[in-house]
């Protein structure tokens, strides 16, 4: 099992006064203390990492997030904090001694303001919950992770979450104004707010991707954007992996940057044609989906430069979608890409390397070649204009050995991604998955500077400690 | 995800079964959007991610129920979102069907609601004993409001009252078994689902189903022997009786299907649709299963079959706005979505949708009583979903939902008494 830093036996003993101490302060049906209905909270995407906290705390308000800290704090209990659970990085993994801070609750949008171009939501309003309270006035809310349905945007926020369309609007921190923060101390604080940049430092950038170490965030500030007037996607089919990673690369290097540019193989696109019926083609080895928007003109030009590139890489085929069901039915299957493996595999690891696309064609091949040298199957489903791969690498997790297989063929690849000037993570975080290869991108003295600015906000190390930072890191501290 | 079953418990079929949904759970957490309960309630226990893991590990550790695990798993609606949300396709239903069985038999709920369960799974699946205690409560609903208390109990019997019709409506000269002979020339011939709770309380909706299908050259026999489908009880754990109901519908219709011939059965009560269509599955361990496989396999919603069957109005469309309720056991737990609707504007109406179209009205068999609580939320939220599409009535292909949001501001009626009006029938009661 994964290690985990040593609980303190000191909290251990106090469960029952602990959970006593939260009772206090919350309604009777916002605290969890019993062994039975912890076990849900054990584990969150990434199921194969799982640990019982001592007890869950659900609040409703910031008031009473800044209380339950301001206890944890007093106590020198550990606090981990969780959203939708759909890390797919174990970011919500609990450490035994640690109490789940729980904020699917806070789940209403306080303002929305169309003149300003922004919403104010809380931490526990869905991703996709944002862009339909706005799409009635034509508006969106850009980052669109897969999960997006079930996904939060505190934890969008604490992993600066991109999705499909951030190879045109950019990823989490790129469309954030402002949060509202309770700190480890439990004092409640708002940096940025309805202007684009603030004076002094940017602390609105150190804490975007902070993985929930630096400070619980409860309330977020977004950018919404007037929605294009259409939009229209294209599947193109291909006879390898490493022909569609060229042919991206060379929609990338023409200067043409589509709305979305996403990459699916030939397993992932049977598993989620299963799923959608989207009409994929189930002929091909490698697929892409290119979506373009803006008005018909525009969206048939590029299109057509699209088409020609496409065909300088010898395409099965090439299909644009005809109605608004259809391009529905092509996100549908996207975007529920991760659960579709499902179907053919019952456990995977989602890996969440980034690199530069003039490299995709010969990491997809090495991915592929390792693919075979492990004996287990991967299914690459992933941002392909970004450079941020997601190879799924499916195993059987009634078979211990398959995991720890697993689980090397992962570090493997991300090893590589590293080596050809990429980085561990996209999208998705460190979590606990990659905080053991830490030490491949960075040095011992540039891990300790970053150990540094979290002592500096959590001097105790209570937030989310078990996360980001190799362990033996950890016991140093 | 992984499992710990042993070899042991697998060879029973149903834990087997089970097993197969958890492997296929990747533990994604979509369907937690989707989950009326997780919206309303905010934790991953009310959710069918977190209902999965306590039946998980309920069943891997062969223990007892507990209060904890059954309060959960009471919580869920069975509305079946999360299987119209799960990308891996884990059958949730079989797995919460699996979970009511194994609470029944292995825990023991408080003497009062153990007294409510039996007596709703004796009352209700028997129309002349559901119209007799209509009828008692109907004069006695005043009483509701003398009910003291805030209690779980309090709160169930004043739903309960509250459920009673002002007036019950006199059973409808076309009930009983027997044929239907078709009034043109004939084409098909089916076997209805006459039901048990909806025959009473709104006989009107067997009666235009039978008006229209007749019209349209199907022969309907309400078959002798048939009568509920077993969902009430089936929903409640109460596996023998819900077996002993659904194998009596099984003989019935075959012995149609044998000597005269079956093109479809017809259900006009989603809720029960989605139990036949499910047969096949409860009893594939029985000698019954063949038989069920068949049965199954020729069921149909009505708007199914009408979709099929050139369904052409008569009348002048009447100029009427009709939002559409999509009942959870058609859309989550049949996957019909677009046939009433196209039905509804061929017949001449306007037809509008709410917002979260996705989300349970709360009603949910006998849900409503069960958990008074939640399913007023949800009542509410979803009048006020309906109401903001501006519409002149309320339409739905489901008896539950129809008297779940029943007694507002908007008449509430079923899809097929809108189509039978417009191709030749009488006004439905209530129609604007």
């Amino acid at each position: 099992m994964l290690p985990q830093p040593a609980p303190k036996p000191d909290i251990l003993a106090r469960r029952d006064e602990i959970v006593a101490g939260l009772r206090a302060l919350l309604p009777d049906d916002a605290v969890i203390g019993d062994a039975l209905r912890l076990k849900p909270y054990e584990t969150d995407g990434l199921s194969a990492y799982r640990e019982v906290p001592l007890a869950v705390a659900l609040p409703s308000t910031t008031e009473q997030v800044a209380a339950i800290m301001e206890f944890c704090h007093r106590e020198g209990v550990r606090v981990v904090p969780r959203g939708a659970g759909t890390s797919l990085s174990g970011g919500a993994l609990p450490m035994a001694d640690s109490v789940v801070l729980g904020l699917m609750r806070m789940n209403r949008i306080t303002e929305i303001d169309y003149a300003d171009r922004l919403a104010v939501v809380q931490a526990g309003v869905t991703n996709i919950g944002i862009t339909q309270a706005v799409a009635g006035q034509g508006f969106f809310y850009a980052p669109d992770p897969s999960s997006q349905l079930a996904c939060m945007i505190g934890g969008n926020v604490n992993m600066n979450s991109g999705g499909a369309h951030c190879l045109r609007y950019g990823v989490t921190a790129n469309n954030l104004l402002g949060l509202k923060l309770v700190t480890v101390e439990g004092e409640i604080l708002e940096i940025g707010g309805a202007h684009l940049d603030s004076a002094g430092y940017d602390w609105l950038g150190l804490l975007t991707g902070s993985e929930g170490q630096l400070a619980i965030v409860t309330e977020v500030t977004v950018r919404i954007l007037r929605a294009a007037e259409g939009a229209r996607a294209m599947l193109a089919a291909f006879r390898s992996n490493e022909v569609a990673g060229a042919c991206v690369d060379s929609i990338i290097g023409s200067g043409i940057i589509p709305v979305a540019l996403e990459f699916m193989d030939r397993p992932a696109i049977h598993a989620c044609e299963a799923f959608a019926n989207a009409g994929y083609p189930l002929d091909a080895e490698a697929m892409l989906i290119i979506e373009v928007e803006g008005s018909t003109e525009e969206q048939d030009f590029l299109l057509d430069r699209l088409k020609a590139i496409c065909a300088q890489h010898d395409p099965i085929s090439l299909k644009v979608s005809t109605s608004a069901e259809e391009s529905l039915a092509i996100w549908k299957g996207r975007k529920g890409a991760f659960g579709a493996v499902g179907r053919i595999s019952p456990d995977y690891m989602c890996m969440d390397g980034t690199i530069p696309t003039s490299q995709l064609p010969h990491v997809l091949r090495r991915i592929g070649e390792m693919s075979a040298d492990y004996n287990l199957q991967v299914a690459n489903i992933f941002h392909a204009g970004d450079g941020n791969l997601h190879p799924l690498i499916m195993f059987d997790a009634n078979d211990p050995s398959s995991f720890a297989k697993a689980e090397k063929f992962g570090a493997d690849i991300l090893t590589l991604c590293v080596e050809v000037g990429g980085c561990l993570t996209g999208e998705h975080g460190v979590g606990v998955e990659k905080r053991d290869l830490m030490n491949v991108q960075f040095t011992e003295i540039e891990l300790d500077q970053q150990r540094r600015i979290k002592s500096a906000f959590d001097p105790g190390w209570l937030l989310n400690a078990n996360k980001v930072f190799p362990l033996k890191g950890l016991a140093a501290e | 995800m992984q499992t710990t079953f042993s070899e042991a418990q697998l060879r029973d079929p149903d834990t087997a079964e089970s097993n197969k949904q958890l492997r296929t759970c990747v533990h994604c957490g979509f369907c937690t959007a989707t989950c009326p309960t997780f919206v309303l309630l905010g934790d991953e226990l009310d959710s069918p991610r977190g209902r999965i893991y306590l039946i998980k590990d309920m069943l891997e550790s062969g223990r007892p129920a507990t209060e904890e695990v059954v309060r959960h798993v009471d919580r869920c609606l069975s509305c079946l979102s999360c299987m119209s949300t799960c990308p891996s396709g884990v059958n949730y239903m079989h797995l919460v069907d699996h979970a009511r069985h194994y609470i029944e038999d292995t825990y023991q709920r408080p003497w009062h609601e153990r007294l409510l369960r039996n007596a709703l799974a004796l009352i209700l699946p028997h129309p002349n004993r559901l119209r007799a205690t209509l009828m008692a409560a109907s004069a006695t609903r005043p009483l509701a409001g003398l009910i003291p208390g805030d209690g779980m109990f309090q709160k169930r019997l004043r739903a309960l009252f509250k459920l009673a019709p002002r007036t019950i409506p006199a059973p409808s000269p076309l009930e009983g078994p027997r044929t239907h002979t078709a009034t043109t020339e004939k084409k098909a011939r089916v076997a209805l689902l006459a039901g048990c709770a909806q025959q009473v309380l709104d006989p009107a909706i067997n009666e235009a189903t039978i008006r229209l299908l007749t019209r349209m050259g199907t022969e309907v026999v309400v078959a002798k022997g048939a009568g509920c489908c077993g969902a009430l009880t089936h929903h409640m754990g109460h596996h023998d009786p819900a077996m002993a109901s659904a194998a009596a519908n099984i003989e019935a219709w075959h012995q149609e299907l044998e000597t005269q011939g079956l093109d479809a059965i017809i259900i006009n009560t989603s809720g029960c649709g989605t139990t036949v269509k499910d047969y096949g599955h409860m009893f594939r361990t029985t000698p019954f299963a063949e038989k069920a496989r068949k049965i199954s396999a020729l069921a149909m919603d009505i708007t199914e079959y009408l979709a099929k069957s050139n369904y052409t109005p008569t009348r002048e469309p009447p100029g009427l706005t009709v939002a559409y309720h999509s009942a959870c056991s058609l859309q989550h737990g049949q996957k019909i979505t677009a046939q009433p609707k196209q039905l509804l504007q061929k017949a001449g109406f306007k037809v509008v949708e709410p917002i979260e179209p996705h989300l349970c009205c709360g009603s949910a068999g006998t849900y409503n009583i069960l958990q008074p609580d939640i399913s007023t939320r949800l009542r509410a939220r979803k009048l006020e979903n309906l109401k903001a599409t501006k519409p002149d009535l309320i339409a739905a292909g489901n008896i539950g939902c129809l008297t779940q949001l029943a007694g507002d501001t908007l008449p509430t009626i079923h899809t097929i008494q809108l189509l039978d009006w417009m191709a030749g029938g009488p006004k439905p009661a209530g129609a604007p």
